[in-house]
């Protein structure tokens, strides 16, 4: 096995901001608007780095796609820890319309060039809230598939995993290699240290297309309207 | 006519975009006329929006390490700092632990090359300092003292041995340490200090005897860094450790100002420092100025934190609190009262990362120090004393925070050179006639 995992790290809007929708409805303002991590990709990268930290596995590979500026994001996942990084250039109209068919498509790409022994991903983004881009990939590679991850042990070959689902807590025990997503609860991302995100300059981050790995990224969707959701009306007492 | 074919063309795209350009563009025919031709020349610049939040694009300036840093570190301070600073302040309790977490974090020392610490750019170490401060300038001043009062001096004027021995330590927050320059008798004059050194060459060591007061850190510290006059009149740095006999550091109690840090005094009876301990590469008062102008430099970005937080405070409650049927932030006197703030924030931030960038490329002088800790100090001040007014009786409750930041600020603004005493510094610069003192 080759001890190398990917982990997905999606740029989304920061959580904290006030999301206002574009005066023409075809989406939301996101210039000069505040980016960061997707928190539960946060979440899956601190899984990533401590089961290196355990030396469960050997190399920890960050990816994103999007726009030049998904390597900010990258290059947080290099200052918690992550190896290397690959950064799936993807702008323009194309990024507007990137959904989870398509980066699924990738990362199954990504995932069987680089030999990958395991997926980690955060179990949905907080821009869409699709929660299908892990179950897609493990679909498209036919890998055993671990969503809502809330504790995750390596037993040689298999991995135990405690999934949170809406009636309690579920335990399987899935093969290798295979897709997981992360939860909320599985671990509590570490800060970035001065010297780790000092030392992520120096990490590499490799750039390639969509095309480079077989992959047509025109959507099957098209966006209509996005408008706000109808104003709170006062209560009565 | 040029103008109209160049219009029809523009229109028959059903675009709405394009008519918009089309009508902007009716002004001058030949900006029409290119407008039409040149579809692939990119569009005209898109309007700038001011951001009251960083009006002058701070951010544009930092390079991206430095946003990643400043992001982390606010992320700490944000959700492990801000959440204990309400009951630490009110019952005067100081965590040791942030110096651990902080430790952890890489932040102690940060400019500091090897031994551990993290080697990061000045302009990185004001916007920790802002950070932290943003929290409460008790957190900062502990953060400071250990990075500028006592790594800084160690890493500057030490033996490789002292260096070896105190820095790993040190940066991990393993050990405390503090700086001991300020006595009873001699805040702004330390050059007429009573602490005195003795050499002993029967057993090499000194013997120093005297007090230190209003020393941050002193009651919890493991060593202090203490100036010390010795026989040849000449003031000298000597490495204190607790334990020494003779060595006592008592709190000093009814504080008003930063009580989420310790502070206390140094008393030393006769306490023998063996003289491995000696800070061999600097004599006179340079070498407390040097550790006390490192340490303002962070302070002059660190007061803007705190009246960052005062500030944004101050905006949310006068938006939120309703009165005569209009939010309180509508009414004229408030707005004013705003835009002072924010004019004297931006404006202050960016003369310290200039400050920074200079400092880091060693083109930095003291008194640029000296100008820009009385300015920060100053002004923040004034914001949070402001802003306290703008909460009116809300203002003085402790959950509020921002009687908290006016307590400290004052403490902020007398140490590390009182604002008179900064305003000396300049004037000397200035006019070349020194008065300090009354003699010539």
């Amino acid at each position: 096995m080759s001890g190398r995992v990917l982990v997905g790290v999606k740029r989304v809007i920061d959580y904290a901001v006030k999301i206002r929708v574009k005066p023409d409805n075809t989406g939301v303002v996101t210039d000069g608007v505040k980016h960061s991590m997707n928190p539960f990709c946060e979440i899956a990268v601190e899984e990533a780095v401590k089961l290196k930290e355990k030396k469960l596995i050997k190399e920890v590979v960050a990816v994103s796609c999007g726009p030049q500026q998904s390597q900010e994001t990258i290059r947080t996942a290099l200052a918690m820890g992550a190896d290397r990084g690959i950064h799936v250039d993807v702008s323009g109209k194309d990024y507007e319309n990137l959904g989870p068919l398509q980066v699924s498509k990738i990362l199954a790409a990504l995932a069987k060039q680089e030999d990958a022994q395991l997926i980690l991903l955060g179990k949905q983004a907080i821009d869409d809230d699709c929660n299908q881009t892990g179950q897609m990939t493990a679909a498209l590679l036919d890998w055993p598939q671990g969503t809502f991850a809330s504790e995750v042990s390596l037993e040689g070959d298999k991995i135990n995993l405690v999934r949170e689902i809406d009636g309690g807590l579920e335990h399987i025990k899935i093969n290798t290699p295979a897709v997981i997503t992360a939860d909320l609860r599985l671990n509590t991302p570490r800060y970035a240290t001065l010297p780790n995100i000092m030392k992520a300059k120096k990490k590499k981050i490799v750039t390639v297309k969509p095309a480079d790995l077989g992959v047509d990224v025109t959507s099957r969707l098209e966006v209509l309207k996005v408008e706000e959701p109808p104003q709170r009306q006062a209560g009565r007492v | 006519m040029a103008l109209r074919s160049a219009f029809t063309r523009l229109l028959s795209n059903s675009r709405m975009s394009v008519a918009v350009t089309a009508s902007r563009a009716q002004g001058t025919a030949v900006a029409a006329q290119k407008g039409a031709e040149e579809a692939k020349k990119p569009a005209k610049p898109a309007k700038v929006a001011f951001n009251w939040r960083d009006a002058l694009n701070l951010e544009g300036q930092l390079t991206e390490e430095e946003i990643m840093i400043r992001d982390s570190f606010r992320d700490y301070c944000q959700e492990k700092l801000m959440p204990r600073v309400l009951m630490a302040n009110r019952h005067e309790h100081f965590h040791r632990e942030i110096v651990s977490e902080m430790g952890e974090l890489g932040v102690l020392g940060p400019t500091i090359k090897g031994y551990g610490c993290a080697g990061t750019s000045y302009v990185a170490y004001g916007l920790i300092a802002r950070e932290v401060e943003r929290v409460d300038s008790g957190y900062r001043s502990v953060m400071s003292v250990q990075s500028s009062l006592v790594m800084h001096p160690i890493n500057a004027y030490g033996t490789a041995a002292q260096k070896e021995k105190y820095l790993p330590r040190l940066a991990r927050g393993e050990i405390v340490g503090c700086f001991g320059l300020t006595e009873p008798n001699h805040g702004s004059d330390p050059s007429s200090m009573e602490t005195k050194a003795k050499y002993n060459p029967s057993s090499g060591t000194f013997t120093i005897s005297g007090a230190k007061t209003w020393i941050t850190n002193s009651p919890v510290a493991d060593i202090a860094v203490v100036w010390a006059k010795c026989e040849d009149g000449r003031v000298r740095g000597f490495i204190l450790e607790r334990g020494m006999k003779g060595f006592s550091t008592p709190k000093i109690e009814g504080k008003f100002s930063l009580r989420a840090s310790a502070t206390g005094m140094i008393l030393m009876d006769e306490v023998e420092v063996p003289e491995e301990n000696l800070l061999p590469n600097v004599s006179g008062l340079g070498g407390p100025f040097g550790c006390l102008n490192n340490a303002r430099y962070g302070i002059a970005w660190g007061a803007l934190g705190a009246a960052e937080f005062c500030f944004h405070a101050a905006r949310q409650y006068t938006l939120d609190r309703i009165q005569f049927g209009v939010p309180l932030a509508r009414n004229q006197l408030m707005q004013k009262k705003m835009a002072d703030m924010l004019t004297e924030i931006t404006i202050g931030l960016q003369s310290c990362l200039y400050l920074g960038r200079l400092v880091d490329e060693k083109k930095a002088a003291p008194e640029m120090i000296s100008m820009l800790k009385r300015n920060s100090c100053g002004k923040a001040l004034d914001i949070a004393r402001q802003a306290r007014d703008m909460l009116g009786g809300n203002g003085i409750s402790d959950e509020y925070h921002i009687i908290r930041h006016v307590m400290n600020l004052e403490a902020v603004n007398t140490y590390e050179g009182t604002h008179d005493i900064h305003a000396l510094i300049l004037g000397r610069a200035i006019t070349g006639l020194q008065s300090f003192t009354v003699e010539n």
